[in-house]
């Protein structure tokens, strides 16, 4: 998808480093996103990504390292053109939906027709038109969310970045808040977004970047964190644990009745843990282990976890 | 789609002073106030015991020559009298109507006096200087004197009052608008300096604020939003003002006063203006220091505090006192003149020159106060959770 857009601008995050008092909540952050295209931000709470994102607005300032859009340090003007929901929502909660809606386009440089026109038209699209009479504190909390992504549109951002939209959503909501995001990257905006639900990301998401305790630990889509030096196979077929045991450069993962995770060395000794298998029995099913965006998420995260402490950013 | 600072700061005041104006509170306690001034008025229009005592009084012809002195002596009293000439009979029946509160038949100087119930006291004292000055001028003229010449003389006989205290006498008007002002000042203040408090950690509890310095820098949104409130203020005493000085015209309250209602209205507009520049400023910075609306309390009630002091001492001893020292002194300090000097203003007891200096104190300052409360403001809206010291504040980057 991004080859397709190479003309539009590029966000990317080069090197960032931030630390609150002793706490290093950064430490060389490094990713970029391509015009077009839906990064999934995953880390656990506290990892990094709420600074991240508040640094990318100008609402944080870094203590080192940079944030560049089509090449050039982001400056307030390129602020303006970010659609941005943070995390902790904020909307005035006695003011009128609709009012809310016009005045934040207001402050994105709208016309005061323009805004308004943005506002119908986005509440609209997002369910919420029947309710832009009625005060923010009286709407749902989904409806609430529904606002406040409305409130990132007004003003055809440039680049969409989204901390949890899609915490707390029913399912309906979840895939308006799906379709629009890849309808905006459809557009040629690039789209950061994070969240826990990992089989959301894995499904919206060209690519992902996996943050903890402030450092990228992966970045790329997900076919390439699934590449890995020492490969899985899945074996279906032989009835007990003993089949491997002369096989040399592979090990056994786990294993479930007839189904066995084999590791190996390295690409090609696959060959022979599949003879290996025939030798014992019919084999059923022998494939490469796609594992899942959690089943990754889970390894990256917990390999040095014993080491450290997450700080609360 | 670039967008000046002004035009972003006019957007946030725009937004401050419609969302306060269409509330139902301020056009509920605007019109109570505006209420309660043009009542009060009317109240004193026409139920309070005038200081004119009006009287209509007949004079048979035998009498008709002392009716221009009745008139003027009448004047002197406080009595607005009017006489006209009417016969015995008619008088009598005019008398026991109503028409004439009273009929006076001579011959001169023993003159009768019919009333229907009781003589009016003032009307007694009238009647009786006119018709003794009679007597008197009979007396002087039997033993060859000139009357008028005597007359002359006697009025130009006046005691020299020479007060120790130096105090001229207070027009009670003048102490009204003195005490009122005062109160309105403060009241405005405070209302205004809270709602400036409220409306910054409003922003900072919702976390709207994040996305609103998405878009501007943190002076900007401040700039706003003090701006915003203060033509909400101005316009809350403008119409206060305003109805109070209608009022006073409109029902002809102050014909005897010295006071210059319009002018007192005036400054008081302005010194409310200097003061709430400044408190706002400084309210609004501490206000960002907290994130929840349950603090903002302890944060602005030292400020609260110091607002009180000059309040209390303009209200208790300005009105009755404007030449003391402390309130001639504390007129001039920023942060308090704004309390004191339009009281002093209000009595007459400043002079023009006197206020634009004291103005001139509080205006040097402001740009030092816009310095520090756009730091401290900068510093502390972006950081939730504890309330943040002011050290930290002054200290941060971001």
């Amino acid at each position: 998808m991004s080859d397709s857009l190479s003309g539009m601008p590029r966000l990317d995050v080069d090197s960032l480093s931030k630390s609150y008092g002793t706490v290093q909540a950064l430490t060389d952050t490094t990713f970029s996103v391509d015009p077009g295209e839906v990064f999934g931000f995953v880390g656990s709470n506290g990892s990094g990504k709420t600074t991240t994102m508040r640094i990318i607005l100008g609402v944080l300032t870094a203590d080192g390292g940079e944030v560049r859009w089509d090449g050039q340090p982001v400056d307030p003007a390129v602020r303006r053109r970010i659609g941005y929901m943070p995390e902790e929502r904020g909307l005035y909660p006695k003011m009128k939906v609709g009012d809310q809606l016009t005045y934040l386009a207001r402050l994105y440089g709208l016309s005061s027709a323009d805004a308004k026109d943005a506002m119908t038209r986005w509440t609209e699209r997002l369910g919420v038109a029947e309710r832009t009479g009625d005060e923010v504190q009286k709407l749902s909390l989904g409806n609430q969310q529904r606002v406040q992504l409305a409130a990132a549109l007004t003003h055809s951002p440039d680049l969409l970045v989204l901390d949890e939209p899609f915490s707390g959503l029913d399912p309906v909501a979840v895939e308006v808040m799906s379709e629009v995001l890849n309808e905006e990257s459809a557009r040629g905006a690039p789209v950061l977004f994070s969240s826990h639900q990992l089989d959301l990301v894995e499904r919206l998401c060209d690519r992902v970047g996996i943050i903890k305790n402030g450092r990228m630990v992966a970045v790329g889509t997900l076919d390439e964190l699934r590449r890995t030096d020492k490969p899985q196979w899945i074996v279906d077929g032989p009835p007990d644990d003993g089949w491997l045991s002369g096989v040399e450069r592979a090990r056994l993962v786990s294993r479930e009745d007839t189904r066995s995770v084999v590791e190996v060395d390295a690409e090609g000794d696959e060959q022979a843990v599949l003879e290996a298998a025939l030798r014992v029995g019919h084999v059923r099913e022998f494939s490469p282990s796609r594992p899942s965006l959690a089943d990754l998420y889970r390894h990256v995260v917990s390999t040095e976890d014993s080491e450290d402490e997450g700080g609360d950013r | 789609m670039k967008q000046s600072a002004w035009s972003m700061i006019a957007l946030v005041a725009s937004r401050e002073i419609r969302t306060r104006i269409y509330s139902k509170v301020f056009v509920l306690t605007s019109g109570l106030f505006v209420l309660a001034i043009v009542g009060g008025g009317a109240f004193f229009h026409f139920f309070a015991p005038d200081g004119q005592n009006e009287q209509t009084v007949g004079v048979t012809s035998e009498v008709a020559a002392i009716a221009p002195t009745l008139e003027t002596v009448g004047d002197g009293m406080d009595a607005s009298i009017t006489t006209r000439e009417v016969s015995r009979d008619d008088g009598e029946s005019q008398v026991a109507d109503g028409d004439l509160d009273a009929l006076i038949d001579g011959p001169l100087p023993n003159v009768e006096v019919v009333v229907d119930d009781e003589l009016d006291s003032t009307l007694r004292t009238v009647i009786t200087t006119v018709v003794q000055q009679e007597a008197l001028g009979e007396q002087i003229s039997a033993l060859g004197g000139d009357p008028a010449e005597v007359a002359q003389q006697v009025a130009g006989a006046e005691p020299d009052v020479i007060s120790l205290d130096g105090g001229e006498d207070r027009d009670p008007a003048q102490i009204i608008a003195g005490f009122v002002s005062g109160i309105l000042i403060f009241i405005a203040l405070m209302g205004g300096g809270q709602r400036v408090a409220q409306g910054v950690v409003e922003e900072k509890a919702s976390r709207v604020v994040e996305l609103l310095l998405a878009t501007m820098r943190p002076w900007q949104l401040m700039a706003g939003k003090v701006l915003g409130n203060i033509v909400v203020g101005v316009l809350e005493v403008g119409i206060i003002a305003a109805a109070a000085v209608g009022t006073a015209w409109g029902f002809d309250l102050l014909d005897t006063s010295s006071l210059a209602v319009g002018t007192v209205a005036l400054w008081v507009l302005v010194w409310f203006l200097v003061g709430f520049v400044m408190y706002a400023l400084v309210l609004a910075s501490l206000a960002a220091l907290v994130s929840r609306q349950e603090d903002v309390g302890s944060v602005i009630s030292p400020v609260i505090g110091i607002m009180m002091v000059p309040y209390v001492i303009g209200v208790s001893i300005a009105p009755w006192d404007p030449e003391s020292t402390l309130v001639e002194v504390l007129s001039y300090i920023p942060f308090c003149s704004p309390f004191i000097m339009p009281i002093r203003i209000a009595l007459g007891t400043a002079s023009t020159p006197e206020v634009l200096v004291s103005i001139g104190f509080s205006v040097v300052l402001i740009p030092l106060l816009i310095w520090l409360a756009g730091r401290i403001y900068s510093g502390a809206i972006l950081r939730t959770g504890a309330r943040v010291s002011l050290r930290q504040a002054l200290k941060s980057d971001t």
